[in-house]
């Protein structure tokens, strides 16, 4: 199985979950800006959530699948098409050798999940194949994927929805998928301004009183020279009652920076592993991938949550997400 | 080599915070102090050796442990996730007792010094009113404490410059400055792991590498490590760098 880029994405890289047990010698997480993507569809696919997803940013990179391919498109809706006919997000998608698949306007959304049956062949480097971009390592030769790269998928059982693979046999069509589709709105809304709840950090208390209400009562924009590092916001100034010099400590994806020029930024997958700037507080991980579906210019506002509820909110994310797995699981043998 | 008393085992200064919903930070203490820093690397060595269920990341800075987990795995107790793992690490660190400090690693960086290894040599020793020679010897004279490693992969904040040789960091950054770059800003010294760029005064290069992502064993240097660097000639960088890793 393999397929081939024809086409540049603004940009598109391998990820999988993340690096884990590297932090210490500076190598942070890095992995899909918009976890439950990724793993929804690896999760359609019956791939480990771990196995690399190809993510796109805005433009999507055409694609020429040289073989017959069980593919699954979740996250941003950057208008797949094929053979001009718009190919559905959330759900497997069967798609016949030497289909091309094309991407339009961006209409919702920022990035795009491709996952394919058998995930991406590509070496794993300390523990993952996610692309660490600053460093050049990982991911497909530690690098955005460009024109003329040829990726190879892992081997296929070929048992996966039966039913949808005969129908798509007796047929002429270049792909086809099944009616339904995963649910993902609980976790994914695309509503603007998106939410971004956050447990008060350490600084929080030595914001001016201005600023806190700043904070918590107006709306935020994405700057446009955010990216895989971090979302940086536009919006009032934020300041300290004073000054403060701080040494360098550990940060966490999530954490609420207010560097000295005062404007927010939000770290995200390929943030550093220590940082010394004031720290606000960190953005509940069940509101990640909202905030890495924001495009700039788009919006988003801030309110507070405990870190207890932070918690139970991402256990019972997790409890969904097995849910669905064992629904998969019975619906891929129909 | 702390230069204060280590704190008394399970010292009352040990205080956990929440880093979000997925990571605590231990914090021992404030400031860059050898003493702090020297019990950071001894809780961060019992955490590592205990391997805590769920816990996949330790981060050891100047006076604080970043602990990233999974919330999941510390869930289902009468306390929430973040409290459980807390007490777990107010436990251990209340057990640790009076246990010795790991010895410290001791790794030599040799280091070409001046030339167009270390194109600011000569600007450094100039700042610093001595000769070029005498910033060699004052900057390979001591061993330096590897305090952490963050900014980027494999980059450490090393502690012990000579204050004679400190020097602040260049008007201009330069766009690129090559992997193995040794160089000088403010009291601080470092290494650069990868080719980036850099506003630093670089007085050499080493031919080591500091970062291979390939190997088991990525990094040259670890949190709480000793260095020390050795001048060599461009000779003995040439001989070095075709070697190879």
């Amino acid at each position: 199985m393999s397929l081939r880029v024809e086409s540049f994405g603004l940009l598109t890289t391998l990820q999988d979950l993340g690096r884990r047990g590297f932090q210490h010698l500076g190598v942070g997480p890095g992995g899909a800006m918009d976890e439950v993507s990724h793993r929804l569809a690896n999760l359609l696919l019956g791939n480990p959530a771990h196995a690399p997803t190809m993510e796109m940013t805005l433009t999507g990179s055409n694609l020429l699948f040289e073989t017959e391919s069980l593919i699954t498109l979740c996250g941003a809706d950057l208008s797949p098409k094929i053979e001009d006919q718009p190919v559905p997000l959330w759900r497997p998608v069967l798609v016949r050798a030497g289909a091309r698949l094309k991407f339009g306007r961006p209409v919702q959304g920022v990035r795009c999940y491709l996952a394919v049956e058998g995930g991406f062949r590509i070496p794993s480097v300390m523990g993952s194949a996610s692309t660490h971009l600053s460093a050049g390592f990982g991911g497909f030769q530690g690098r955005a994927l460009k024109i003329g790269d040829r990726l190879e998928t892992g081997p296929c059982p070929g048992d996966r929805y039966p039913t949808l693979r005969q129908r798509f046999h007796q047929g002429q069509r270049p792909f086809l998928g099944p009616g339904w589709f995963a649910p993902w709105s609980r976790e994914l809304d695309f509503i603007q301004p998106a939410t971004l709840r956050f447990t008060t950090g350490p600084q929080w208390p030595l914001l001016t009183g201005e600023s806190r209400q700043s904070l918590l009562e107006t709306v935020f924009k994405v700057a446009p020279n955010s990216n895989r590092m971090g979302i940086r916001m536009q919006g009032p100034r934020l300041s300290l009652e004073q000054p403060l010099e701080m040494i360098s400590s550990g940060v966490a994806t999530g954490t609420l920076q207010l560097p000295p020029d005062g404007s927010l930024i939000l770290l995200m997958a390929d943030r550093q592993t220590t940082g010394g700037y004031p720290r606000l507080g960190e953005v509940a991980s069940v509101d990640l991938p909202k905030a890495a579906q924001l495009r700039p210019g788009e919006t988003m506002r801030f309110s507070t949550v405990s870190l207890e509820e932070a918690q139970e909110l991402l256990l019972r994310r997790e409890e969904r997400f097995r849910d669905l797995e064992q629904i998969l699981a019975d619906q891929q043998t129909r | 080599m702390p230069t204060q008393p280590p704190a008394p085992a399970g010292a009352s200064t040990l205080r956990v915070e929440a880093l979000g919903d997925r990571a605590l930070l231990v914090i021992l203490g404030k400031g860059i102090d050898p003493g702090v820093n020297d019990q950071v690397h001894k809780l961060a060595a019992l955490l590592r050796e205990r391997r805590l269920p769920g816990v996949h990341d330790l981060v050891p800075a100047y006076a604080t442990i970043a602990v990233h987990y999974d919330p999941a795995v510390w869930s289902g107790g009468k306390v929430p996730p973040h409290e459980a793992l807390r007490r777990e690490i107010l436990r251990l660190w209340k057990s640790a007792g009076s246990a010795p400090l790991p010895n410290p690693r001791l790794v030599e960086i040799p280091v070409c010094y001046g030339g167009a290894f270390g194109p600011d040599l000569a600007e450094v020793a100039a700042l610093c009113a001595l000769s070029e020679e005498e910033v060699i010897t004052r900057h390979t004279a001591v061993s330096y404490r590897v305090y952490m490693i963050g900014f980027s992969p494999g980059f450490a904040y090393l502690g012990g410059l000579d204050a004679t040789i400190a020097a602040p960091r260049r008007a201009t950054p330069r766009t690129a400055v090559p992997a193995g770059s040794v160089g000088i800003a403010g009291m601080q010294t470092g290494i650069y792991p990868l080719a980036s760029p850099g506003g630093w005064q670089i007085i050499g290069r080493t031919p080591e590498h500091l970062f291979l992502p390939a190997q088991e064993h990525p990094c040259l240097l670890n949190p709480g490590d000793r260095l020390r660097f050795v001048p060599i000639d461009a000779e003995a960088f040439q001989a070095c760098a075709v070697e190879g890793p």
